[in-house]
């Protein structure tokens, strides 16, 4: 991804002086929340989306603490309920949905395509506010009476309940429009705002992870959107739809909840095949193996990933045919998921393997994700979802996907690309320290369940048969081990803003457009719009210089 | 009967919720239905599967890692391949053969665990929050289930309120209790012994106190047991009877005998007290109340109070509804 020798790597004009980029372009706590600027976009919401993982964060470990005997331990049930509603509506709706989209997405994406910024600013800026607007509610249900219908809001139960079930769907109904604002902004800026010469093939693969993921936001999204707004035309109004009291089908709002949160599944894990594709090969110095494999088979998850929602209804009363349609597609999915881990492997034979703390993320995602897919496996099969459903089982499944797949995604983009963003170097020693007690931490909680849920924990129990003890403690000192891991991380990043050394331009030696201007880039991202020659993993010319502690390119002195 | 929702939720004591125990196979709990054979092998057959790749995927990674690992940033990768078309070939096509297999062998499965063989004994479950019920052919009604060994057993589901699913791990088999249609299961005990029911689906505070059991007699025990007990109720005295039904159909879950207010007003000293209701008028606590709030509910809501019980119009006899009067006057 290389530009011609006449474009990008000439030097700042003396226009800007060496200090000058977007961090200290402009002052003012006004100046960044009326910015237009798309670094500035992800960095606010980078800010937003880890604060709201602390707080989701800290309700799993309340409900951990809760579960390690049974019993009442330091909660009610009814709090109990609120406490893992909550969780799982703060990680998905306001962590994993935006997080690695929103945050690194807007950081990197038009870095990535040689643009300025993306193609709707004003609604970037717009989206963020959403998030907040969104955020809002959600925490306002909170300090009225916090829902308690778990993040899935079932029927009847979330039209019945006393809690305030209303302001939480408000907040996740405004949370879908800043969700498809952004994917909305995405596919327009990389339909129309790639640097000349950046065909399609040569587009780094987190922008084809972030191309599939906004085309499922645009069109999954609304569905959600329409969903909550009858559940809450229902509650208010008394207005039977899924409530069979008032002549309802419960059922239907399965299949509507599931139509949009099937596919969010991939909102979620997509753009994290997207991170780790651009992680691996620059770690090992070679091209990734398999390219248009990964990318296309992304866009084809994110159409398959619309006709698969059954599965999540094996048991709701839903006819077998119906039922053997969804599981046959779903396996039809797991097929091109197996292929990429492959793909990620393959990369790394003979290649040249630096361990740093983004690709030791990378590795525990390669770990983390193929236990979540197998697993999926005995999920996706008829027969033995019927025993594993709404059990710990399936608890164990996703959170192995969405909190080793996505979440260790993000932690290793952001460790990647916190040098970019900030222009100092997180310290590698507690990075890794930090990585290594995620990975303890994360198989540790959650392996367990696993067990026992394919003896038949049943999911969302505040209270449990005694047999189950030894594996729930087991899961909540994973629970604290991972709590403590994040903690080290995010200490370890706020430290190194404190302090030196400064980031070299491009630290890894990666070869795409945003590692060819400063660290932190300026204002206006590239002196001159670069034309790009090759492909997004071409690493020959990059050669590391002991001097600045970063790669240059052949034949180039680059000032850092 | 003990009421197990109450001890679970309001009293943490220990249940006497039979164990799950322990299957020739690590993963799965004690197994007591002829369903299990449409799950358990298929497991193994997953679990082998999964095992496998999961150690050869992770070997070949560790290995690359290890192997070659960079000993500086100068150090530059000995190969550069990024495609390989058989390779890619193999890879693609092996993994189709072995999720097929998966495929129809569950699809298999699942049309086996719900196909319900014609000649079943027919038992209704009724799922309540935090209760199951359980009618028997005779009219009896009991909260645990009774089952004869050998013997298909049809089970029919609804739901009075919200979504319930009804979970037999030791059976595997479990469907959603969906209120206003009807779901089935079935199954055919194999072995006598006692088993965990579970409510998988969540229905708010007393979800995890959703449990009941499954007991499997000899046939001949089971129709001793269906005899006697059906007896047993109907020369039962009505204070009796009231205390049997305050247990079994879930009254305990929201009215207490000692004072407290839970979701519903307790039934001490209820009988004969002015109660004022939320539309400011005072009405007697009479039989004629008492029988009013079971039927229609909703009509009369005491201040303070959400309107959160279920109607049991069509539910009791003549017989059990005077023994929950007669049960709520002995609450002095």
């Amino acid at each position: 991804m290389a530009s011609t020798t006449t474009t990008a790597d000439v030097a700042p004009p003396g226009a800007h002086g060496a200090d000058d980029n977007y961090l200290t372009h402009e002052k003012g706590i006004a100046s960044w929340l009326l910015t237009l600027d798309h670094k500035r976009i992800g960095i606010m919401y980078f800010c937003c989306v880890i604060s709201a993982f602390a707080l989701g964060g800290f309700f799993a470990l309340m409900i951990r603490t809760e579960l390690w005997a049974p019993g009442r331990t330091i909660v009610d049930a009814d709090t109990y309920n609120q406490l893992f509603t909550l969780h799982g509506a703060v990680m998905v709706f306001l962590v994993i949905v935006p997080g690695i989209p929103a945050a690194l997405g807007n950081f990197v994406l038009p870095l990535h395509l040689g643009a300025k910024d993306v193609a709707f600013p004003k609604l970037n800026l717009m989206s963020w506010y959403m998030w907040i607007t969104g955020a809002l509610f959600l925490i306002s249900s909170l300090i009225v009476s916090a829902a308690d219908t778990g993040w899935t809001f079932y029927t009847p139960y979330s039209t019945t309940t006393p809690t305030a079930v209303i302001p939480a769907l408000a907040g996740v109904f405004v949370l879908g429009f800043s969700s498809i604002f952004t994917g909305l902004n995405f596919i327009v800026t990389i339909h129309k705002m790639r640097a000349p010469g950046l065909t399609w093939f040569r587009l780094p693969l987190f922008v084809w992870g972030l191309y599939s993921t906004a085309i499922m936001q645009v069109l999954a999204t609304p569905v959600l959107g329409i969903t909550l707004l009858m559940l809450i035309v229902e509650r208010a109004f008394g207005i039977g739809i899924f409530d069979p009291a008032l002549g309802g089908d419960p059922v239907l709002f399965q299949h509507f909840f599931w139509f949009y949160s099937h596919p969010a599944v991939y909102i979620m894990v997509v753009p994290a095949f997207g991170v780790i594709s651009e992680i691996i090969p620059v770690f090992s110095r070679k091209r990734l193996f398999g390219y248009s494999f990964i990318a296309l088979s992304s866009v084809a998850i994110a159409i398959l990933s619309f006709l698969v929602w059954g599965h999540h209804m094996f048991v709701s009363g839903q006819s077998v045919l119906a039922g053997s349609i969804f599981s046959a597609i779903t396996f039809l999915i797991a097929i091109p998921t197996a292929i990429k881990v492959l793909n990620w492997i393959s990369t790394m034979y003979k290649g040249s393997i630096h361990l740093d703390t983004p690709m030791l993320y990378a590795l525990m995602f390669l770990w983390v994700f193929t236990i979540g897919g197998l697993t999926g496996l005995f999920l996706s099969t008829m027969s033995t979802d019927v025993h594993l459903h709404d059990t710990y089982f399936v608890v164990a499944h996703f959170h192995y996907v969405m909190m080793g797949g996505a979440i260790t995604a993000f932690f290793g983009g952001l460790h990647y690309w916190w040098p970019k963003m900030w222009g100092r170097m997180y310290n590698e020693t507690t990075g890794r320290w930090g990585a290594l007690a995620v990975f303890i931490g994360l198989n540790l909680t959650f392996f367990p369940q696993f067990i026992m849920g394919s003896r038949g924990m049943p999911r969302r129990y505040y209270n449990y048969i005694p047999e189950f003890q030894p594996f729930h403690q087991a899961s909540t000192i994973g629970a604290f081990i991972l709590g403590m891991g994040f903690l080290v991380t995010t200490v370890s990043l706020i430290r190194s803003l404190l302090k030196k050394p400064d980031a070299p331009q491009n630290p890894w030696g990666a070869n795409t457009l945003e590692w060819t201007i400063p660290s932190p880039p300026a204002y206006y991202n590239f002196d001159k719009i670069p034309h790009v020659v090759e492909g997004p993993y071409e690493y020959a010319d990059w050669e590391y210089d002991d001097k600045i502690g970063g790669y240059v390119r052949k034949g180039h002195q680059e000032a850092t | 009967m003990t009421n197990l929702a109450t001890i679970l939720l309001f009293a943490d004591e220990p249940s006497n919720t039979p164990t799950l125990g322990d299957s020739p196979f690590f993963w799965l709990p004690r197994a007591g239905s002829t369903t299990v054979q449409h799950v358990d092998p298929l497991f193994n057959y997953l679990m082998w599967t999964s095992a496998i790749s999961l150690v050869l995927l992770m070997a070949l990674m560790g290995f690359f890692v290890a192997k070659y690992r960079a000993k500086s940033r100068h150090e530059k990768p000995q190969g550069s391949t990024d495609h390989h078309t058989g390779l890619e070939l193999i890879w693609s096509i092996v993994p189709l053969p072995v999720m097929l297999a998966m495929f129809a062998w569950g699809f298999q499965g699942f049309v086996a665990l719900r196909t319900t063989p014609k000649d079943a004994y027919e038992i209704h479950v009724t799922g309540q929050k935090w209760k199951w019920l359980f009618d028997y052919p005779n009219g009896y009604t009991d909260d645990v289930l009774h089952v004869p060994v050998g013997q298909k057993v049809r089970v029919i589901m609804t739901s009075v309120d919200v979504v319930h699913s009804f979970g037999l791990p030791g059976f595997r088999t479990k469907e959603d209790v969906v209120p206003g249609r009807y779901t089935e299961l079935w199954f055919e005990p194999t072995v006598a012994g006692e088993f965990p029911v579970f409510c998988d689906q969540y229905c708010g505070t007393g979800h995890s106190a959703m449990i009941t059991k499954a007991i499997a007699h000899s046939q001949a025990d089971f129709d001793k047991w269906l005899v006697d007990a059906g007896n047993k109720m109907d020369s039962m005295p009505p204070e009796q009877l009231g205390e049997k039904m305050y247990n079994q159909q879930g009254c305990a879950a929201c009215h207490s005998l000692d004072g407290t207010p839970k979701t519903g007003p307790s039934w001490k000293g209820l009988f004969d007290k002015m109660e004022t209701m939320s539309d400011g008028t005072v009405v007697k606590a009479d039989e004629n109340y008492i029988k009013q709030s079971m039927m229609e509910p909703q009509s009369q809501i005491v201040k303070g109070f959400p309107p959160a019980m279920p109607t049991f119009k069509g539910k009791l006899s003549d017989k059990k509804i005077a023994g929950i009067i007669a049960f709520i006057k002995a609450q002095k």
